[in-house]
């Protein structure tokens, strides 16, 4: 069948499968289980409006459930054991761990997943507030932001062609058409340099593809926090004679704190999970593995189910203080 | 901050050139990409993109007619050949010098007259009409070499989108990717929307035990890696015999978009007015008639935000397509594999790795610049505060 049909009855049987299950199931609890009339219709409204909230999140925790809770445990589970031939399992307790530990690969996967996360944040984060600092007033300012915002919406993988071409660098006789080698040319570099193929800065060039896409999602979010801060605040520091990087610093930063903490581990989280970019761009070659890397490369390509899933786990040992975190707050803030 | 740097030209000057700066740095790359998908590979490796829209200097290196076809003889054992450097070829600009000897490419003027001894001389004109001109020996055997120093102006085409999009015999284009590309968003965007709306009504306003709890969870689920799903959930599909199609995969992007959903939705909607919900129930409406009359139509900025981020998180999706849809046959490849695919296979041909990649960023594009609003809306509403 041509997929895109396939994909129209799909939308009509899961759009219209989900409408009728609400609208059955709504109908189904007031209509037939608990009527609305007779000696009990009082009682039986209440039971219906019991039940009612778990009818409207019947799908949703299903999905969570199957999709995002089950998977964690399975992984776990998964990071014990041993597969062998014939789809048993053996137990092999932590050795899968210790075999991932022992291998080199995953050392400088983990080292350079330190090192994004140290980078990444820090620079998109930093550039946002920047670039929500200084478009803020500007009369062309949203156009600005526009474009500043765009890569937002490009694919990890659109990016890493597009930063290719950026760092594209051919023999030393012909033209140069990779910007980046051009400007080192032209500014006093002996020979075009393969960018990407030199052990650890190598990392930063495909860091930048990272914070080139962050920058806009922390400008849009900061600039929303910079137009929040109360205008007394500034024009008292102006009245005694603070200088704008005066007020930027010690009066901006500080009353957008807090926000600056959400957009920052929110990339932190992105940068966690990094896998198209290295993927499409390198391929973890010349030192630049990562850890989501590793692991597709584990799981799929060395069909490794024990050290792919403890690899995963390690990401989510390294998320787990953010996911707390967040819950903390947004229980505090629910009270 | 106005007041201040208003008043100090210097300073306005100086805030509009760094942003001019940063606007330039986070523009070029695109526009590096774009810019090339409009060229011929000759002239994307030539020169570099930035000088694409300038006129070209290049030297090219043609030849003269046959003198054993075209030569007339003028008496007196003289011979010429007469014509224009440039037909048959698809030539437009100027000729700046010109020259015979590979150790001086550009020796002549346009209308210059090139002794090329014992009487054998050549005259090419600026517009590439030449005469070559000399005795029997001379003008025979074969053509006399001509290099040329030539300014093009810019020149762009759309041929690679034609070859990338619609050319049959491509067996790598990128028409069926983006079919395929299609086929996933689209279910892929509108269902988690329904699901999570209902959801976030009754977390939003409807009383039960553990909502709190319910809530607390999926804010934790919010930053759970998808990775981890992989291995589990493929078993999975393939256990109950979905196996790795569209149906898993429309069924992953659900689940992994819920929690987003839920939790942009919740926020939204517990945003809405009490009075109206209130008045509403007084006056006998259900909670199903609440949902869908009042809670929906006014809740529309919340899904559009949704939709976009599900629309561009889908779109641009690798990690999923690969897991969960893209099987052995590659019948199902998306556009993003099939770039990454190029990258491998056509490393170097820029004009097609360029084209496919904008294809393929082109509706995402469109969608931001369109519905800006909405998503800026929504990032505000769902990063956890």
């Amino acid at each position: 069948m041509n997929p895109a049909l396939q994909g129209l009855i799909t939308i009509i049987i899961g759009v219209g499968g989900c409408v009728g299950y609400f609208y059955g199931a709504n109908l189904f609890l007031d209509k037939v289980l608990f009527k609305a009339e007779g000696p009990n219709a009082g009682r039986n409204i209440n039971r219906a409006n019991m039940i009612r909230p778990w009818v409207f999140l019947m799908p949703a925790l299903l999905a969570l459930g199957l999709y995002l809770a089950y998977p964690v445990f399975a992984t776990l589970r998964l990071s014990f054991l041993e597969r062998l031939p014939g789809n048993e399992y053996n137990f092999v307790g932590f050795e899968n761990y210790t075999k991932m530990f022992a291998e080199p690969k995953f050392i400088e996967a983990m080292l350079n997943n330190v090192l994004w996360l140290v980078v990444v944040p820090a620079a998109a984060t930093a550039f946002g507030l920047l670039a929500a600092q200084l478009t803020d007033r500007l009369k062309w300012g949203n156009i600005a932001k526009s474009i500043v915002f765009m890569p937002m919406a490009i694919s990890f993988v659109g990016a890493a062609v597009i930063f290719k071409l950026v760092y594209e660098a051919r023999p030393e006789d012909v033209a140069q058409i990779g910007i980046l080698n051009h400007l080192y040319l032209t500014f006093g570099g002996d020979a075009p340099v393969q960018w990407l193929q030199v052990p650890f800065w190598n990392n930063f060039f495909l860091m930048a593809v990272l914070i080139w896409i962050q920058t806009g999602f922390a400008m849009v979010i900061l600039s929303a926090a910079l137009r929040g801060i109360p205008e007394e605040t500034i024009e008292a520091a102006v009245i005694d004679g603070a200088n704008p990087f005066q007020i930027f610093f010690k009066i901006k930063v500080p009353q957008i704190m807090s926000t600056i903490v959400v957009v920052w581990t929110t990339i932190t989280i992105a940068t966690l999970k990094v896998f198209d970019i290295v993927f499409a761009m390198t391929n973890g070659q010349w030192e630049t593995q990562v850890l989501a890397n590793y692991m597709y490369d584990k799981l799929f390509r060395a069909n490794d189910w024990g050290m792919g899933s403890a690899s995963a786990m390690i990401i989510m040992l390294m998320v787990t203080p953010i996911l707390v975190w967040n819950v903390y707050n947004a229980r505090k803030e629910m009270q | 901050m106005d007041a201040i740097a208003g008043r100090k030209p210097a300073v306005v000057w100086a805030l509009n050139i760094s942003v001019v700066a940063l606007v330039a740095l986070w523009l070029f790359p695109t526009l590096g990409l774009l810019v090339s998908s409009f060229r011929t590979g000759d002239q994307i490796t030539a020169s570099g993109w930035w000088s694409s829209f300038l006129p070209a200097e290049q030297t090219i290196q043609l030849r003269v007619a046959d003198p054993d076809e075209a030569r007339i003889d003028l008496g007196n054992g003289r011979f010429m050949v007469e014509g224009n450097i440039f037909a048959g070829q698809d030539f437009e600009g100027k000729l700046r010098s010109w020259g015979t000897s590979s150790r001086n490419l550009s020796a002549f003027q346009p209308g210059d007259v090139n002794d090329l001894g014992d009487g054998e001389t050549l005259t090419v004109q600026a517009d590439g009409a030449y005469v070559w001109e000399g005795n029997d020996d001379q003008i025979s055997g074969r053509a006399q070499r001509v290099f040329l120093d030539v300014i093009t102006p810019p020149d762009f085409t759309l041929d690679n989108y034609s070859f990338v999009l619609f050319d049959e015999d491509n067996s790598e284009g990128m028409a069926k990717a983006f079919m395929n590309t299609l086929t996933v968003v689209i279910p892929a965007t509108i269902i988690p929307i329904l699901i999570a709306a209902f959801a976030a009504y009754a977390l939003a306003w409807m009383d039960f035990p553990g909502r709190a709890l319910l809530i607390a969870i999926i804010v934790g689920l919010l930053v759970v890696p998808l990775q981890l799903a992989l291995i589990p959930l493929l078993s999975l599909h393939n256990a109950i015999g979905i196996g790795k199609g569209y149906l898993g995969t429309w069924l992953a992007h659900t689940g992994f978009g819920l929690p987003l959903a839920i939790y942009l939705l919740r926020n939204y909607m517990v945003g809405l007015p009490r009075d109206i919900i209130e008045n509403a129930k007084v006056d006998g409406a259900t909670d199903f008639q609440i949902f869908t009359k009042i809670i929906l139509p006014l809740s529309f900025p919340a899904l559009a935000s949704f939709a976009i981020f599900q629309f561009l998180w889908t779109w641009n999706d690798l990690l999923v397509a690969l897991v969960f849809l893209i099987d052995a046959t590659g019948e199902t490849t998306v556009m993003t594999k099939q770039i990454v695919e190029l990258l491998g296979t056509r490393g170097g041909d820029w004009e097609i790795l360029a084209t496919s990649a904008f294809v393929s960023i082109a509706v995402p594009l469109a969608v931001f610049f369109a519905m800006q609003k909405y998503l800026v809306r929504g990032l505000l509403a769902g990063s956890v505060k």
